[in-house]
């Protein structure tokens, strides 16, 4: 069992700069044993989370990327029909049966929940935006979260060989049920303060200084403050601190031109574009340190 | 309910921990009292976090409590408060309870809407034995115009016209069994099929075990009906003050078991009425609405609710096969130009605006007020709604998208 603070280093050190409430949650999930939904705006980190678990644990990442009319042939597993058919047609005229043949599993084609399942060393299954799939697949994979076993009617019961390390994360773009809700730890993903995003900025940006991470962690932080339709998460301040080091940019007061041009990157509407204008970005700028 | 606040076996405890189960035994009772839904297995798991050590740390335990009792964002926000409050003894602002709040409403408007609920409440229970005279009114939602006709008298009057205790009753029966009709219809309307569909290789393989195994006959994926949502706001302001109860009644009516709805009240701010509309009692419902309504009544400010409905409400309730319904007056008591912009919004996700106006059927009446004149260029129905064969006329259009 890990401690807290050796969780957030190890999340540190695969890449991902955590507060210390996710450390808890983290370790958490490891002694409880339960799944952690992460629910927060889009673009906070929720999938970065899982990818960077699978680093802790030195381990495979099985993504589920959940949409509308998700059903069970592609997320659990689907016999392989092609393959049936041929062996069928291989085998025609012969007296033996066939029968039991077709239905091993060879002819098994295994979808991300099933091999989540089967994997001798637990893996992180990342259930990606739970929120899109249909309100039915929600409930079959309450059942499959608490069991961990799956049913195949032509095969019998195939039990989980370990218990994989499962995150949910959810955009709130459908309300999830109470029973989903209650199964899991929760956790909300909030938009990171200053000191962190300048962390993160300067961990995934090569040439970013200290300083200039922190100026760009606070230039986002004022436009997050501005009223904008689409708030930019932590994705696009990457997308921006990268843009600012390619374009060979010191110190953000040296070029306010190339800052406001630049912004772009991260406001993502019309309207939100027209509402920061160049005296906008300007006062902004003013405040930053 | 017996959760843990009973202390499953715990003998083998010593003293110091049965006190301290003794005590997390109160604090989910209080988490319970402010709406988090906590069960036995989260207090097991709590119950082992402490006994594991997270106890000696108080902010390592908040934030395990934390993670372990919130089942979403509001639950996430307010737990710090509650923890603080109770373990370390410090007074937070306690969540006052819809049911004692009632009473002490001194809302001219929701007053008007308790009333009229009591009165249906009553109806409601005297409706069980059929009067002799009459037909015992069928309840299976098979007849069309089941509910106008079952007050055809009714139909036609004009709902603030309605004066008699018993008359109102009549309506608001009426009125919520209409509802009832419309839903039923709404969601078993089958969708006309669209192309595209892939191959179902399971069903194919099994239709056509007959032929050998030779795939003759195709058999396609369908794709799943999506029923039609129905998200009403409904303008709860003083000016519409003798509509609303009967509103209230019909909303009650297409929310009652029916997961596709939603329901929003608006006045001078937006609440979000559904959980409180779906109780099976509809005096208790509105028992309920009075919390969530406090301010109705007032003025109007449609601009702003709808801004705050499209910021905070809009990508979770709307989905491609949505209809919102307003009702509404249109009297706009603040910025009429803000109203517009939203209504825009609005209108670009969701499949259609019905506007529903009262007054529209006044004599001599027209759309003159700022509000309803900004927001008409994005409604695509305007109708009035001020008689029970005006609500029941909306019908034959939802079904068609």
């Amino acid at each position: 069992m890990k401690d807290r603070e050796e969780i957030a280093t190890a999340l540190a050190a695969s890449g991902y700069i955590a507060d210390g409430e996710l450390a808890t949650a983290v370790s958490l999930m490891q002694r409880l044993r339960r799944p952690l939904l992460l629910e927060g705006e889009a673009g906070v980190g929720k999938t970065e989370v899982a990818k960077a678990l699978a680093g802790v644990h030195a381990t495979e990442l099985i993504r589920l990327q959940c949409y509308e009319g998700l059903d069970q042939s592609s997320s659990l597993y689907e016999w392989n029909y092609q393959r049936q058919l041929l062996a069928i047609e291989a085998h025609r005229g012969r007296a033996d049966s066939i029968e039991d043949q077709i239905f091993s599993e060879k002819y098994l084609l295994e979808r991300p929940l099933l091999a989540a399942i089967r994997r001798d060393n637990p893996p992180v299954l990342l259930i990606d935006e739970i929120d899109r799939a249909d309100d039915e697949f929600e409930a079959f994979l309450l059942e499959l979260l608490s069991d961990f076993q799956v049913s195949i009617p032509e095969l019998g019961t195939i039990k989980a060989i370990s218990i994989p390390h499962v995150v949910l994360t959810s955009n709130g773009t459908r309300e999830l049920s109470d029973a989903l809700r209650r199964r899991c730890l929760y956790h909300y993903v909030d938009y990171p303060d200053v000191e962190r995003e300048a962390r993160i900025i300067m961990a995934k940006i090569d040439g970013a200084s200290a300083s200039l991470s922190l100026q760009i962690a606070r230039m986002v932080e004022g436009i997050r403050k501005e009223e904008l339709r689409k708030v930019p998460g932590v994705a696009e301040t990457l997308d921006w601190a990268a843009a600012l080091v390619g374009l060979d940019v010191r110190d953000l007061h040296d070029e306010p031109e190339t800052v406001h041009e630049t912004l772009m990157c991260l406001l993502k509407t019309q309207e939100d574009k027209v509402r920061v204008t160049r005296e906008v970005s300007q006062r902004i700028l003013g405040k930053v340190a | 309910m017996s959760c843990c606040g009973t202390t499953p076996a715990f003998d083998e405890m010593d003293e110091v921990s049965r006190l301290v189960s003794g005590k997390l035994a109160a604090f989910l009772r209080t988490l319970r009292d402010n709406g988090f839904a906590v069960g036995l297995a989260e207090g097991q798991d709590a119950a082992s976090l402490m006994a594991s050590g997270y106890a000696a740390k108080p902010g390592l335990l908040r934030s395990a409590f934390k993670h372990l009792f919130s089942a979403r964002k509001s639950d996430w926000e307010k737990f710090d408060g509650i923890f603080v409050a109770f373990w370390l003894g410090r007074r937070v602002r306690s969540r006052s309870l819809a049911a004692g709040s009632t009473k002490s409403t001194n809302n001219p408007s929701l007053k008007g809407l308790q009333d009229g609920a009591q009165a249906g409440g009553s109806q409601a229970a005297t409706d069980q034995v059929p009067s002799s005279d009459d037909a015992p009114p069928s309840r299976g939602g098979e007849g069309r115009m089941e509910g106008a006709s079952r007050a055809e008298n009714l139909a036609e009057v004009d709902f603030r016209k309605l004066a008699d205790p018993e008359q109102v009753a009549e309506a608001h029966d009426a009125a919520a069994q209409l509802a009832k009709i419309m839903r039923t219809r709404l969601t078993r309307r089958d969708l006309a099929r669209r192309r595209g569909y892939r191959l179902d290789l399971r069903r194919t393989i099994h239709r056509n075990i007959s032929h050998g195994g030779v795939p003759i006959s195709l058999v396609k994926r369908r794709r799943k009906d999506k029923p039609l949502r129905l998200i009403v706001l409904l303008d709860a302001s003083g000016s519409m003050s003798m509509y609303t109860s009967v509103f209230l009644r019909f909303i009650h009516g297409v929310l009652d078991e029916f997961r596709e709805a939603e329901a929003f009240l608006f006045h001078t701010r937006l609440a979000h009425v559904s959980d409180a509309m779906k109780e099976k009692d509809a005096a208790r419902a509105l028992d309920r609405l009075s919390l969530l309504a406090q301010g109705a009544g007032g003025g109007t400010k449609i601009g702003e609710s709808l801004q705050t409905f499209n910021r905070w409400h809009a990508a979770r309730v709307i989905h491609s096969r949505s209809v919102v319904m307003i009702v509404s007056d249109g009297y706009e008591t603040g910025d009429a130009a803000l109203l517009g912009r939203e209504m825009g919004r609005l209108a670009k996700r969701c499949r259609r605006i019905v506007w529903l106006n009262p007054m529209m059927a006044w004599e001599g009446y027209a759309p003159e007020a700022r509000g309803i004149k900004a927001a008409l260029p994005h409604v695509d129905l305007y109708a009035p709604a001020n008689t029970l064969k005006s609500l029941s006329a909306l019908e034959p259009y939802l079904a068609r998208l």
